[in-house]
C-alpha cells in the first residue's frame, strides 16, 4: 500500500476524516464472518440444560445470602472471647463467602442466560461525526446573537466593571482558609504561638533530664553499657496534656554509649558526650521518619522507611541513602545526682530541611 | 399531538410507564440506548471494573462512616482488643479498633472497602494501559484521556486520604513523609504544611480534615468526573479491534439490551462477589498490630499502599549525598540563608515527568506521528511499534521506581544486600527504560514480522510431506479470507521528515520532532500489499498443485506397476 | 490404558501435582519446624563442676577451631570471656553456632547440640567469666499476675518494632543483615536475645528495660502469636507491599479469568 494518508502537522485541526477502509488494504474488507450458530441454539435439550443452569446459579445466590444471615447472627452470637479471635474470623469468613456466593451466583447467572440463550448476533451500528457544519453554523449565529442581545460588547464599561467585581469576588473565599494554620490560636505563652521559629526550638533545654521512653524513668550514666540503645524523651513530655505529641514529634532522642576511642569527635563537641556517652535526634534529616535501628557493632544508625544510612562513630554522617545531612546532636552532661541531663536544646533544628531552615548559629543568623 | 394523551395503557406496568414517559419523555432515552451496541473484548471490562468497585467503595464506605469518629482527641481504649487495653490513642484509632472488633461485620466492611480501594486503583491503572497500548486516546478521545488521567490521580488522592485516617503507627509515618516532602517545597513548603497539619506536624486537625477530603470532596469529583467521562464514550460511541466487518465508520457488537446489559449488568455482582471473596479470606492492613501513632515507634517495612509506593521508591532511590558532596544546598539570600533540600526535590521531577508526560501523552504522538484523524478502529500494540515501546518504557520507568518502595523487603526475602538492592535499582531505573525501547520495539517489529509470513504463506501445520521426488516440506495452509484481514488491515506509520516553516527554516523543535519521528518510525515492516499477497498466494497454489500433481503421477505410476506384475 | 493416557495429558494434571507437592514439602517444613522445648534446667545445674569439663570437652572439640583454646577468641570467631551462660544457650539454641558459613550475619538453623549439651557448653562458658545468665523461669511466665500485655505493646513499638516489625515479622538491616522473625521463637531465647544483643542487636540490659519489662514484652509477642489472625490469611504479615502484590496477581487474574470468560462465545 503505497498510499500513506497524513495529516498536516503544520495546519492544526485539519483533519482527513478516515470513512470507509475498504481499498487500503491489502484485501478488502470481507464484512462480518457468517453467524455460527451455538448448541443452545441448534439444540432444545441444550438450551432447556442451560436454563437450569442458570436457575441453579440463582439458587447458589440465595444460599448464599442465607450463609451471610448465619455468619451474622448465629456466629454473632457466639460469645467473644476477648483474647480469642478465631470468632471473629470465622465470622469475617462467613460474610465474606455469603457474600461472594450472592454476588457471584446473581451475576454468572446473568452473563451464563446473556451468553447461552440470548441472541449472539453482532450488530452493527454507524458512527456520526461528532460535529458538523451545520450545526456549527447554526451555534456560532446563536453565540453571536446571545452577545449582541446582551450588549457586552458595546457597552465595555459594564463588561471591565463585571470582569472586576468576578476577578475579586473569590478572594474571601481564599482568605476564609488562612486559619487553617491555626494562627488564630494565639496563646499567652509565646513559645505556644504559630510560626516557623517553632521548628527550631524543641522541648531540651539546659538541664532537661534524659528519661526512657514509655516509662519516664531518669538514666544514669552508668544504665547506658556498650551496644546498648536507649530511646529518650525529655523529663516532663510524658506528663503533657496538651502539645505532647507534637513536642515528641520533635524531641525523640536515641542514646548509645561508644568507645570514645572509636569516635571521631569534631571541634566544639568535644564536652557533649559523657565518657562515650552520646545523643542523637531519632528524627530522620530527609524526611522524617523516626531513625531507630542502631546496629551495635558496625555502629550504623538506619532509617526503616527511606534507608538513610548513618555512622554513629563519625557524629552521625550520612554514608547511605537518600538524606543529605548529619543527624543533630544533644549536648549532654551529668547532673549533681548522676543523672543524664541536657547541656542545651539541639545547636540545629531537627528533622526535615525545611524553606527557612539556616544552619548558622543564632548570632550569625541575627535571631 | 393529543395522541400520547390519549394512549390508554391496559396494563398496571403500562400505566406506570406512560405515567413516567409523559412527564420525562423516557421513550426518547429508551430508543436512544435500548438498541446501542457496545464492541465486546475482555480488555474493554478494565473500565467497568473501575466503576464498580467503586460503587462498592461507596456502599461500605457509607457503612463505615457510620461508625468511624475522625478525631485526634485522646482516649484511653477499653474495648474487646486486649493487648491495647488502657493505652492511649485518639478516637479515629479507637472507633477504628472497635469497627473492627465490636461492629458485627464491621471488619469484613474494612476488609471490603481496602481491597475495593487497591482493586480499584489497580483497575483505573490497567484500564489507561489499555488504552494507551491500543491508541485509543487519539483523535477525537484527547479529552476524554485527560479526564480519565484526572480520575487516576483522584483516585491516588481517595486512597492516600483514606490509608491515613486510622491514625496508627503505619499511616502517621506515611504522613510524616508528607510533612516532610511538603517542607521539601521552596518558598511556600513550610507554610502548606503547617496549614494542612493545623500547626506543627502532626497538630490536631489533620485526620478530620482529610476525613472530609476522603469522603466528601473527592468522591464528589470522581463521580462528576465519571459522569464526564462517560457521557463522551456516549458521544463518541467505543472503539473497536481491526478485524472483519469492523470499519472506522461503524460499531459492531452486541446491543444493550438484552445481551450487553445482561453481560455488563451480571460483571458488576462479579465484581462485588470477587471483592467479597478476597475479604473474607484475606487480612488487610491490621491496624491493630501497629498501635496508635506516636511520633517515636516506626515499623521495618513501613510502606504506604501500592498505588502510592512509586512515589516512595523514588525518594529512595536519590542519594543524599555523593562522597562529601551534599544535596542539601543553603542560598545566601539578602535576609538570611535558606535551604534547598534537592535530595528531596531532584526525584520529584522524574515523578512530575511521568505524570505530566502520561496526560500530554495525545499531543506528543500527534507531534511525532504527525497524524491528526480521527480513529475508531484501535491499533493492535504491535502495530504501533514506536508507541508501544514508549509505553514499555515508560511502565519499566514506573516499575523501577515502585520496586524500590519495597527494596528492604526484597532484600530480606531475597537475601540479599539492603544498599545492594538500591545500587541495582539507581542504575536500572536510567538503563530500564533505554533497553525496554530498543527491546520492545524490536519484539513489535518480529511479531510483525510473523504477521506477514502467515499472511502470505499461511499457518505452519506441523504436517511434514516426503515428495516422490524427495523434497522435504511442511505444509502451509493458507488463513481464511476474516483471519487474513486482521492480519492485514494496518498502517504503517512512516516517519515524517524535519519540515520547513513559513520562512523556509528548519527550527530546533522541528529537527527534534523530526528526530523522535525517526526514532519511532524508522524501522518498520512494509506492510503488505495486494500483488504481493496475490502473487504469494498462487505461488503457494503452484506448489500444492505441483506436490499433488508429483503425488498423483507416483500414484499412477505404482498402480501401473502392480498392474504389470 | 488409553483412558489413562488421556488423563494423563489434561492440563490440570500439572498444576494439581505442583500444588500437592507445595502442600506437601509446606507441610513437612512446618510440622519440623515446630518442634521445639522449653528449658529445664536450674541455676545449679550450670554451676556443676561435672557439666563445666564436660562443656570444656565439646567445646574443644567443636567450637575451639575458631573462638580458640579456652574461649581466648581466635582469628575466626571473637573471644568468649564474660559474654555468659545466656549468650551461649541464645547462639546454640536456636542454631546460629557453630556457624555454618560465613555471610552477613549467623542464620537460624536446626540446632546442632541437644539441650544437655548446649547447657554444658552454657555453663563451660560461664566459668570462664560471668555475664548474663540464662532467665529465671519468673520472668519467662507470661501468665504472670503482673503481666501488663498493653505496657509490653508499648515497649515493644518503641524498643522493638523498628528492626523486628509491629507485626514482628521481621526487617532489614544494612548490607545484608537482618533482624529475623519473631514468630515461634521461645520465650527464653527471646530473653536472652535482648540481654545479650546477638550480633549487630543492641543491649537491652536490665537497666534498660527491667526483667519484669522483657516479661511484659514477650508476653505481648506471644499474645499476638496466639491470637492469630482475625480477618484471614496474613499475607505474611508484611503488610501493604504483599496486599499490592496479591491485588496484582491474585486479585487481577480472578478478575481477568471471568473477563475473558464473560466475552468469549459460547460454543
Amino acid at each position: 500500500m503505497g498510499e500513506q494518508r497524513h495529516g498536516d502537522p503544520g495546519k492544526p485541526g485539519a483533519v482527513e476524516r478516515v470513512g470507509d477502509d475498504s481499498g487500503n488494504f491489502a484485501i478488502e474488507n470481507p464484512g462480518l464472518p457468517p453467524h455460527r450458530p451455538r448448541i443452545t441454539d441448534e439444540d432444545p435439550r441444550a438450551a432447556k440444560r442451560a436454563e437450569r443452569q442458570v436457575s441453579f446459579l440463582f439458587i447458589l445466590s440465595i444460599i448464599g445470602t442465607l450463609i451471610f444471615f448465619v455468619g451474622y447472627f448465629g456466629v454473632g452470637q457466639l460469645p467473644l472471647d476477648e483474647t480469642n479471635m478465631n470468632i471473629i474470623r470465622l465470622q469475617n469468613t462467613m460474610l465474606g463467602l455469603g457474600t461472594a456466593f450472592a454476588m457471584l451466583g446473581i451475576g454468572v447467572g446473568i452473563v451464563h442466560w446473556g451468553r447461552t440463550l440470548m441472541p449472539d448476533h453482532e450488530w452493527v451500528e454507524e458512527r456520526e461525526s461528532v460535529t458538523n457544519e451545520e450545526d456549527r453554523s447554526d451555534a456560532a449565529g446563536i453565540v453571536n446573537d446571545v452577545i449582541d442581545e446582551s450588549q457586552i460588547k458595546r457597552r465595555p464599561l459594564l463588561r471591565n466593571t463585571l470582569i472586576g467585581a468576578l476577578a475579586i469576588a473569590p478572594l474571601p473565599a481564599v482568605a476564609m482558609f488562612r486559619d487553617l494554620d491555626n494562627t488564630g490560636n494565639q496563646s499567652d505563652d509565646p513559645a505556644e504561638n504559630f510560626g516557623v521559629e517553632r521548628l527550631r526550638h524543641t522541648m531540651w533545654d539546659t538541664g532537661t533530664r534524659l528519661v526512657r521512653d514509655v516509662s519516664g524513668t531518669p538514666i544514669k550514666a552508668s544504665d547506658v553499657t556498650i551496644g546498648s540503645a536507649m530511646h529518650v524523651v525529655p523529663d516532663g513530655l510524658l506528663d503533657l496534656e496538651h502539645d505532647k505529641l507534637n513536642q515528641k514529634a520533635k524531641a525523640v532522642v536515641l542514646l548509645m554509649r561508644l568507645n570514645p576511642d572509636a569516635m571521631q569527635v569534631s571541634e566544639g563537641r568535644e564536652d557533649w558526650n559523657v565518657d562515650g556517652i552520646v545523643a542523637y535526634s531519632k528524627i530522620c534529616t530527609h524526611v522524617g521518619c523516626p531513625i531507630a535501628l542502631y546496629e551495635q557493632h558496625t555502629h550504623h544508625l538506619l532509617c526503616p522507611c527511606h534507608q538513610s544510612t548513618f555512622d554513629l562513630t563519625q557524629e552521625c554522617k550520612v554514608i547511605f541513602g537518600p538524606a543529605s545531612h548529619a543527624l543533630p546532636q544533644l549536648p549532654i552532661t551529668v547532673d549533681d545526682e548522676g543523672y543524664l541531663v541536657a547541656q542545651s536544646d539541639f545547636h540545629e533544628p531537627v528533622g526535615p530541611i525545611y524553606w527557612e531552615r539556616d544552619p548558622r548559629p543564632a548570632e550569625e543568623r541575627g535571631a | 399531538m393529543s395522541v400520547v394523551q390519549d394512549y390508554q395503557a391496559s396494563t398496571r406496568t403500562g400505566k406506570i410507564a406512560n405515567f413516567v414517559d409523559t412527564r420525562m419523555g423516557a421513550s426518547g432515552i429508551v430508543k436512544e440506548f435500548g438498541r446501542k451496541v457496545f464492541p465486546d473484548h475482555w480488555t474493554f471490562l478494565f473500565g467497568e471494573v473501575a466503576l464498580y468497585s467503586f460503587i462498592v467503595l461507596v456502599l461500605s464506605g457509607t457503612f463505615l462512616t457510620f461508625f468511624f469518629d475522625p478525631s485526634m482527641s485522646d482516649v484511653v481504649y477499653d474495648g474487646a482488643y486486649k493487648p491495647l487495653y488502657g493505652v492511649e490513642m485518639s478516637s479515629a484509632y479507637a472507633s477504628t479498633l472497635d469497627i473492627s472488633f465490636e461492629v458485627r461485620g464491621g471488619l469484613f466492611m474494612r476488609q471490603v472497602h481496602h481491597w475495593g480501594a487497591l482493586i480499584f486503583v489497580a483497575a483505573v491503572s490497567v484500564h489507561m494501559l489499555r488504552v494507551f497500548f491500543t491508541g485509543a486516546f487519539r483523535r477525537p478521545r484527547e479529552l476524554n484521556w485527560i479526564v480519565g488521567s484526572v480520575l487516576l490521580i483522584l483516585a491516588l488522592a481517595a486512597g492516600f486520604t483514606g490509608y491515613s485516617l486510622p491514625d496508627d503507627v503505619l499511616s502517621g509515618n506515611g504522613l510524616r513523609i508528607i510533612d516532610g516532602v511538603m517542607k521539601a517545597i521552596p518558598l511556600v513548603g513550610t507554610h502548606l504544611s503547617m496549614f494542612l497539619f493545623g500547626g506543627e506536624f502532626p497538630g490536631e486537625h489533620v485526620i478530620p480534615r482529610l476525613y472530609s477530603l476522603h469522603i466528601m470532596v473527592i468522591p464528589a469529583l470522581i463521580i462528576l468526573m465519571v459522569a464526564i467521562h462517560l457521557f463522551m464514550v456516549v458521544v463518541h460511541k467505543h472503539t473497536q479491534y481491526p478485524g472483519p466487518g469492523r470499519k472506522n465508520s461503524n460499531v459492531v457488537g452486541y446491543p444493550v439490551g438484552p445481551v450487553y446489559a445482561a453481560k455488563a449488568g451480571g460483571f458488576f455482582f462479579i465484581v462485588f462477589g470477587i471483592i467479597a471473596l478476597i475479604a473474607g479470606f484475606l487480612q488487610i492492613n491490621a491496624v491493630w498490630n501497629y498501635g496508635p501513632y506516636d511520633p517515636s515507634p516506626v515499623s521495618a517495612g513501613t510502606q504506604p499502599d501500592w498505588y502510592i509506593g512509586w512515589v516512595d521508591g523514588v525518594l529512595r532511590l536519590m542519594p543524599g549525598m555523593l562522597g562529601d558532596f551534599s544535596f542539601l544546598w543553603h542560598l545566601p539570600l539578602p535576609w538570611g540563608w535558606n535551604a534547598l533540600p534537592m535530595g528531596v526535590l531532584i526525584p520529584m521531577l522524574p515523578a512530575g515527568a511521568l505524570i505530566l508526560g502520561m496526560v500530554l501523552w495525545p499531543w506528543i504522538e500527534r507531534g511525532v506521528s504527525g497524524d491528526n484523524r480521527e480513529h475508531h478502529i484501535l491499533d493492535r500494540p504491535r502495530n504501533a511499534p514506536g508507541r508501544t515501546a514508549a509505553g514499555v518504557a515508560g511502565v519499566i520507568f514506573y516499575s523501577v521506581m515502585w520496586l524500590a518502595a519495597s527494596s528492604d523487603l526484597i532484600a530480606v526475602y531475597f537475601k540479599m544486600s539492603l544498599n545492594d538492592v538500591a545500587y541495582v535499582l539507581r542504575v536500572l531505573i536510567i538503563l530500564g527504560p533505554i533497553l525496554g525501547f530498543i527491546i520492545t520495539k524490536r519484539i513489535c517489529l518480529a511479531l510483525q514480522r510473523k504477521d506477514r509470513e502467515i499472511a502470505l504463506h499461511g499457518r505452519e501445520t506441523g504436517v511434514i510431506e516426503f515428495s516422490p521426488e524427495g523434497a522435504i516440506l511442511e505444509r502451509h495452509e493458507l488463513v481464511d479470507q476474516y483471519r487474513l484481514y486482521e492480519l492485514v488491515a494496518f498502517e504503517s506509520r512512516q516517519p515524517v521528515p524535519a519540515q520547513p516553516n513559513k520562512k523556509g527554516k528548519v527550527g530546533t523543535w522541528e529537527k527534534f520532532r523530526a528526530f523522535w519521528s525517526r526514532r519511532f518510525y524508522e524501522d518498520r515492516v512494509e506492510p503488505i500489499s495486494s500483488q504481493e499477497l496475490i502473487e504469494a498466494h498462487s505461488e503457494h497454489d503452484q506448489q500444492r498443485r505441483k506436490l499433488q500433481g508429483s503425488v498423483a503421477t507416483a500414484v499412477r505410476e505404482l498402480e501401473g506397476k502392480r498392474d504389470d506384475s | 490404558m488409553k483412558a489413562l493416557s488421556q488423563n494423563r495429558r489434561h492440563p490440570m494434571v500439572g498444576v494439581a501435582l505442583l500444588l500437592l507437592g507445595l502442600l506437601l514439602t509446606g507441610g513437612l517444613y512446618s510440622l519440623a519446624s515446630n518442634i521445639n522445648s522449653a528449658s529445664a534446667y536450674s541455676e545449679s545445674d550450670y554451676t556443676s563442676a561435672d557439666n563445666i569439663a564436660d562443656g570444656e570437652a565439646l567445646f574443644n572439640a567443636n567450637c575451639a577451631s575458631c573462638h580458640g583454646v579456652g574461649a581466648t577468641g581466635g582469628p575466626a570467631g571473637p573471644s568468649l570471656i564474660g559474654v555468659g551462660a545466656a549468650s551461649v544457650d541464645f547462639q546454640v539454641g536456636t542454631g546460629r553456632m557453630p556457624l555454618q558459613m560465613n555471610g552477613p550475619q549467623a542464620q537460624e538453623k536446626q540446632a546442632q547440640f541437644n539441650e544437655e549439651q548446649t547447657m554444658q557448653l552454657a555453663s563451660y562458658v560461664h566459668s570462664l567469666g560471668t555475664g548474663p545468665t540464662v532467665p529465671e523461669d519468673e520472668y519467662l511466665d507470661t501468665d504472670h499476675a503482673d503481666v501488663d500485655l498493653a505496657r509490653g505493646g508499648d515497649l515493644f513499638r518503641v524498643n522493638c518494632a523498628m528492626c523486628h516489625s509491629a507485626s514482628a515479622g521481621g526487617g532489614a538491616l544494612t548490607r545484608g543483615k537482618y533482624a529475623p522473625s519473631l514468630h515461634g521463637v521461645d520465650e527464653d531465647h527471646i530473653y536472652e536475645a535482648m540481654i545479650t544483643g546477638p550480633q549487630n542487636m543492641p543491649v537491652f540490659s536490665d537497666s534498660n528495660l527491667a526483667p519484669e519489662d522483657k516479661r511484659d514484652v514477650i508476653a505481648y509477642l506471644k499474645e499476638f502469636e496466639s491470637q492469630g489472625y482475625p480477618g484471614g490469611a496474613s499475607l505474611g504479615s508484611i503488610g501493604p507491599v504483599a496486599e499490592g502484590l496479591f491485588v496484582w496477581t491474585g486479585g487481577l487474574a480472578l478478575l481477568i479469568g471471568f473477563m475473558v470468560w464473560l466475552t468469549t462465545r459460547s460454543s
